[in-house]
């Protein structure tokens, strides 16, 4: 048994959840302002393309997340656009952003790389003093990663005081929750879900530059293979909190580390089994947790004044 | 007038006989092929895609004409281009590049019997007269990959990552396995099949976990191997592939490539169509025949 529970899984499943909390916790400002993007995984194959080109032209680490960044902002406008001012079906236009990006990121990879290459990505920053704690082996879990991770899972508690304490998450819950309401308080409804849905595009392109410029260092046509779908089921998941969020998506990364070290060592279990745990287990999680959540009121309508 | 008209419509039903006879008869070899992943996946299907432009570059593009589709893994999207292509009647091979179209193929070539279809990775032309099949011995390759890794490894573990447990990447599991062992039965060979032929995230991560148990050396099968060989090349160890050369990025950590060599089944399945057969016989590469050739990378140029 210790043999599977070993360290390295753990770390292995914080590796795995940091593209999920980016994009998870970007798509839950989103969703608490009342807006559904199902376009993030086509926002994370733009941001993971375009890091990752702006890094193997410049081998500029920053220039590569900023690029990333700018690229899921100027998507997230688009999304916003779509669904705040023209008032489009939201899963609908979601997808369409989705299919826009993987087909554009596929392209621009053929014509711009050509082939699969890899780049001098971010690597492992061992924390001193913290990274040679042996005892339950606590630092190679939580202190030997590269910087996207620890940015990610700051901005957990970052995101929750956002959304909990400060009048900005206020104005987001409420628009979320009661738009009209929030209309006749003064609130711009409007300006508020383009922060919102233009913030998640942000985090999507962050989370797309985790993988291909912090992970994987390489770069492949549908990268994230449904990864951004599976966010915005997290989303569900954390109850559209961010700590649930967290929850759900180590959870998911830890079954999925932990089958990977099943087979890796040689238990002898159907590799079928394996792979279909980490859903399973999280379906199941879902129908236990889905009784204590704040769906936003609003979420998927879009607002009009009067209404 | 009548007379006119009819003169305008001989002449026209010439052109249109003349030019129907021009295109039948000409010397170009057209094909046209649908491929599951992209065509620089350093994989499957950029080995299919090499050997035709290799073929093209040898013939000349005014004698070989070819169309390629990728990026089709849904089974449906194939089935519409194959249609299309078979309807239109301008290609004198359609090839199905991909295990997962054999039932497409059996169920269009029968309503084709004049246009040659081709398909792998298999053996089974369904016992019709215008289908070829053809596959690779991967575990010819992986044999020797196996044993050279065994050979080499210091630390006596060695990963794999594989995709599904189908196909040539099965035969190139099994092969390396069992090549490993007969080079060394104390070398452990730990196998993980990710169940997916796309997901790089969790392939890499499957090499991260190898690495993490001890492994030294690496291998893999399939387009999703991509961070699987980042990781080797960032880890300090060393990497062994197959399908397709993967030389330029493994660079120092690749060691050795089986790579499939498609050309010598379509010069064969060509040979034949010229011959007036269109089917009915399966090809298998192999290192005897040439069409399977090991490839040396950049570990220790």
């Amino acid at each position: 048994m210790n043999e599977i529970f070993t360290a390295s899984v753990f770390a292995s499943a914080i590796r795995l959840a940091t593209p999920y909390i980016f994009a998870g916790l970007g798509e839950t400002f989103s969703q608490r302002s009342g807006v559904l993007n199902l376009g993030v995984d086509g926002i994370m194959l733009m941001g993971a393309f375009t890091g990752f080109y702006a890094v193997y032209i410049t081998e500029n680490l920053l220039i590569g997340v900023l690029v990333a960044m700018l690229t899921g902002l100027v998507m997230g406008l688009a999304v916003a656009f779509i669904s705040v001012t023209l008032k489009a079906e939201q899963g609908i236009s979601g997808i369409g952003v989705y299919l826009f990006g993987l087909g554009l990121s596929e392209l621009l990879f053929q014509k711009l790389i050509g082939t699969p290459k890899s780049i001098v990505g971010f690597t492992a920053i061992s924390i001193p003093g913290l990274s040679d704690i042996q005892f339950l082996g606590i630092g190679e879990i939580f202190f030997r990663h590269n910087l996207l991770v620890y940015v990610a899972f700051a901005l957990v508690p970052i995101s929750a005081y956002v959304l909990n304490r400060t009048p900005l998450g206020l104005m987001i819950r409420a628009v979320g929750q009661n738009p009209q309401a929030a209309d006749a308080m003064g609130i711009n409804v409007a300006r508020v879900r383009y922060f919102t849905v233009t913030l998640g595009g942000v985090m999507s392109g962050l989370a797309g530059a985790s993988l291909s410029i912090a992970l994987l260092k390489v770069f492949q046509q549908n990268l994230t293979s449904g990864m951004g779908f599976i966010a915005v089921a997290l989303v569900y998941f954390g109850g559209w909190r961010p700590f649930g969020i967290l929850a759900g998506a180590m959870l998911f990364s830890f079954v999925n580390a932990l089958q990977l070290q099943i087979s890796g060592i040689g238990v002898d279990i159907p590799a079928e089994f394996a792979v279909m745990a980490p859903y399973v287990i999280t379906i199941i999680t879902l129908i236990f947790a889905s009784k204590r959540t704040e769906k936003p009121t609003a979420l998927t309508k879009p607002f009009e004044r009067g209404e | 007038m009548l007379k006119k008209m009819q003169f305008v419509f001989l002449i026209v039903a010439v052109l249109l006989m003349a030019v129907t006879v021009t295109q039948a008869q000409d010397d170009v070899f057209r094909v046209a092929a649908v491929a599951p992943s992209a065509t620089n996946d350093l994989a499957f299907s950029q080995s299919m895609y090499d050997a035709l432009m290799l073929i093209q570059g040898e013939m000349g593009a005014d004698k070989f004409e070819f169309v390629f589709q990728d990026g089709t893994f849904v089974v449906d999207d194939a089935a519409v281009a194959l249609r299309e292509w078979a309807t239109s009647g301008e290609y004198d091979l359609i090839i199905a590049h991909g295990s997962q179209y054999g039932t497409i193929i059996e169920e269009l070539a029968p309503e084709f019997p004049d246009v040659s279809f081709a398909w792998g990775t298999d053996v089974n032309t369904f016992g019709l007269d215008n289908v070829f099949a053809y596959t690779a011995a991967a575990g010819e390759g992986g044999f020797v990959n196996g044993a050279l890794a065994a050979l080499m490894t210091k630390t006596g573990k060695i990963g794999v990552v594989g995709p599904i447990e189908v196909g040539d990447a099965k035969l190139y599991v099994d092969g390396f396995v069992a090549g490993a062992a007969a080079a060394n039965p104390d070398v452990e060979v730990f196998v993980t099949y990710i169940q997916s032929f796309s997901d790089v995230p969790l392939a890499t991560e499957a090499a991260n976990t190898h690495i993490a148990n001890g492994a030294d050396i690496l291998t893999g099968s399939a387009q999703m191997v991509v961070g699987a060989i980042a990781v080797a090349q960032e880890q300090g160890a060393l990497w062994f592939g197959t399908q397709a050369s993967q030389a330029e990025l493994s660079a120092g950590a690749g060691v050795m490539f089986q790579v499939y060599r498609w050309d010598v089944v379509l010069r064969d399945i060509m040979a034949s169509i010229a011959e007036g057969k269109l089917g009915g016989e399966a090809y298998t590469l192999t290192l005897a025949n040439g069409g399977l050739v090991m490839e040396q990378g950049g570990y220790g140029k």
